[in-house]
């Protein structure tokens, strides 16, 4: 039995001469197939049938009790015409928009600089890094702690003892967003350090050592060498962050749930929409799924966007 | 993915050795400053779990008190929420859950990148980029049809329903492939001869040869389901079936005033990683730069 691939497991004798009969060549083909036939199963029924599902179901109206109905365009009509969902989708990009350039320049750095220090470097390296192995609901309620007003709030009651007033974070339509967002930067800069260090530590030192000799500066160093050798890191890495800003929700779900997504709409993303739409009190399956379309073709145009962008530079 | 290819070949390759030997060069009195700055700013980054640890310590009445020690520690908020048993329920489930779905992954995800990579036959090339193209597809947009067929199948409240989702992954499975093409050939070639059979030259063979990328993708597929929310927030509603990330979030909720008990939820939902992370830092540290394109 032990040249039999146990996938394709021949039953009879019969199967089992045919098998003897194979070539070697066929035998891997067999083999391979026989290997693959799970995955290939998870991927259809898991991943591809959800997807078409995804975009059949935001063309029709459905609230789970009556039939599918086709709808054609209204889903996206009614989207379009929905003075929340321009709401949520300024949100959204707000997200992104301050919170990548913010998360990178910090992690720039703070990896630039702990890549020359010796003293310490594991231990300094960790405490950056330790926010990353946490929860992003625990770190919420967490935050959510601090932002508290007087007698409540950590930051508040910082700020009390030197006799400034309140600040609102939470409270306010202007800052409950950035408020949120900084949660988000924290958590994730420990793994964005990481990367930036790689890509430190893999370009080689004779560029600085004949940079030296020809008596450049620190900082002529950084934009002539560091910063056009990073190219890829930093590709890979503005990509990756904006993707996770994009899709920001854990952090909202969690600092907003006594008003999801307030005060007044200001800090709620779209997935959070998309999550209320289909779950929250009528569900509206439909319209949730024609707001996920959107969601896809947001992420799949901003990756591609700056991959150009930041490819042919 | 051309962009993941370039770096995940670069992190591959010696970078990754270079990554944990020491600084390049030693510097002068700047310098000082500089550690200074950076230990600064570490402990301002951890401030938030440590305050967070210290209110779990601390009783009611001290909660407001800025005070990092508590002045009176005690264990009695643990006490009071792991007495309750849901917190108890929810880390065996968080536990039970996070633990199938890395064996499970790290089991497909390594045998379809060790096929795509050691088998030569006709669609291979297809195959790959099909998987391939799930990473563009967001979560988000799954989780309708996944809610829909759980429903229809009755996998809600059951942690099959929580787990099918994450059984494997194609970002796993290319990192697997990346990392099987360092397997010579001929290694594969001689066992073959020696008459292992595939499924023997893949498990003894093979995969002992890409244990460090084997545990950097365990580290990741651990975590991310430790800390996964919306599926499991979605795939449950009888509070016995949820997470631990789930269950804190109505906790929190019920709990309203009550900071010191979410706090200390928190944490227990935060120390067994931050644990796991202070013993095997080193380790985890190369995981991160390894593995560090997951989506």
């Amino acid at each position: 039995m032990a040249d039999i691939p146990d996938s394709t497991g021949p039953g009879s004798s019969g199967l089992k001469g045919r098998w003897h009969r194979l070539s070697i060549r066929q035998k891997q083909v067999v083999w391979a197939w026989g290997f693959l036939a799970i995955p290939i199963v998870f991927y259809v029924v898991v991943r591809f049938y959800p997807t078409a599902d995804a975009f059949i179901l935001s063309f029709q109206e459905w609230n789970m009790l009556s039939d599918r109905e086709w709808v054609g365009f209204d889903n996206y009509v009614r989207l379009w015409n929905d003075p929340v969902f321009w709401k949520v989708f300024v949100n959204t990009f707000e997200y992104l928009i301050i919170g990548t350039p913010i998360s990178l320049v910090l992690a720039f750095i703070v990896a630039y600089h702990l890549d020359k220090v010796r003293f310490m470097h594991g231990t300094i390296r960790a405490l950056y890094f330790l926010p990353f192995m946490t929860s992003a609901v625990a770190m919420a309620w967490v935050w959510r702690w601090f932002y508290q007003p007087v007698p409540t709030g950590l930051f508040n009651n910082f700020l009390a003892q030197f006799g400034i007033p309140q600040f609102p974070f939470l409270q306010s339509t202007t800052t409950a967003l950035p408020s949120i967002l900084a949660p988000a930067v924290w958590a994730g800069l420990g793994f964005q350090i990481i990367i930036f260090m790689a890509g430190l530590r893999a370009i080689p030192v004779t560029y600085y050592e004949a940079a030296r000799v020809d008596g450049l500066s620190n900082w002529a160093q950084l934009w002539q060498i560091t910063i056009p050798l990073l190219k890829p890191t930093i590709v890979f890495l503005v990509v990756f962050s904006s993707i996770g800003f994009l899709r920001i929700f854990d952090q909202v779900f969690n600092m907003t749930s006594t008003n999801p997504g307030g005060p007044l709409n200001s800090t709620k993303p779209l997935v959070l929409m998309i999550y209320e739409t289909a779950f929250g009190g009528r569900s509206r399956m439909g319209q949730a799924a024609a707001q996920t379309v959107v969601l896809f073709t947001i992420l799949l145009i901003v990756s591609l966007l700056q991959l150009r962008i930041l490819r042919d530079r | 993915m051309s962009v993941a290819d370039d770096i995940e070949v670069r992190a591959s390759s010696e970078t990754l050795l270079k990554a944990e030997r020491g600084p390049r060069r030693p510097r002068n009195m700047g310098q000082i400053i500089r550690w200074i700055v950076l230990f600064l700013g570490g402990i301002l980054m951890v401030m938030p779990l440590v305050y967070m640890l210290s209110t779990s310590l601390k009783f009611p009445f001290e909660v407001y008190n800025l005070n990092l020690i508590p002045e009176e520690p005690t264990l009695e908020n643990y006490a009071y929420v792991l007495e309750d048993g849901r917190f108890y329920r929810w880390l065996l489930n968080s536990t039970v859950i996070a633990t199938i779905t890395t064996i499970s992954t790290l089991i497909f995800d390594s045998l379809v990148g060790y096929v795509l990579c050691k088998f030569r036959f006709r669609g291979r090339y297809i195959v790959f980029i099909a998987i391939l193209s799930t990473l563009m597809i967001p979560t988000e947009m799954l989780v309708i049809p996944w809610y829909l067929m759980s429903q229809a199948l009755g996998w809600l409240d059951t942690y099959w329903g929580i787990m099918f989702p994450g059984l494997m992954t194609a970002f796993g499975t290319f990192l697997m492939k990346q990392f099987f093409e360092t397997v010579p050939d001929d290694f594969i070639e001689a066992a073959r001869i020696d008459g292992l059979n595939e499924l023997q030259i893949w498990w003894s063979v093979a995969m002992p040869l890409v244990r460090p990328a084997l545990a950097a993708l365990a580290i990741f597929v651990f975590l991310g389901n430790w800390t996964a929310f919306i599926w499991p927030l979605i795939a449950t509603n009888d509070f016995d079936k949820f997470t631990l990330p789930v269950g804190l979030a109505t906790f929190g909720d019920e709990a309203d005033v009550q900071w010191e008990l979410i706090m200390t939820g928190a944490a227990i939902a935060t120390l067994p990683t931050l644990i796991f992370f202070l013993i095997f830092q080193r380790f985890i540290i190369r995981g991160v730069v390894m593995a560090g394109l997951k989506g």
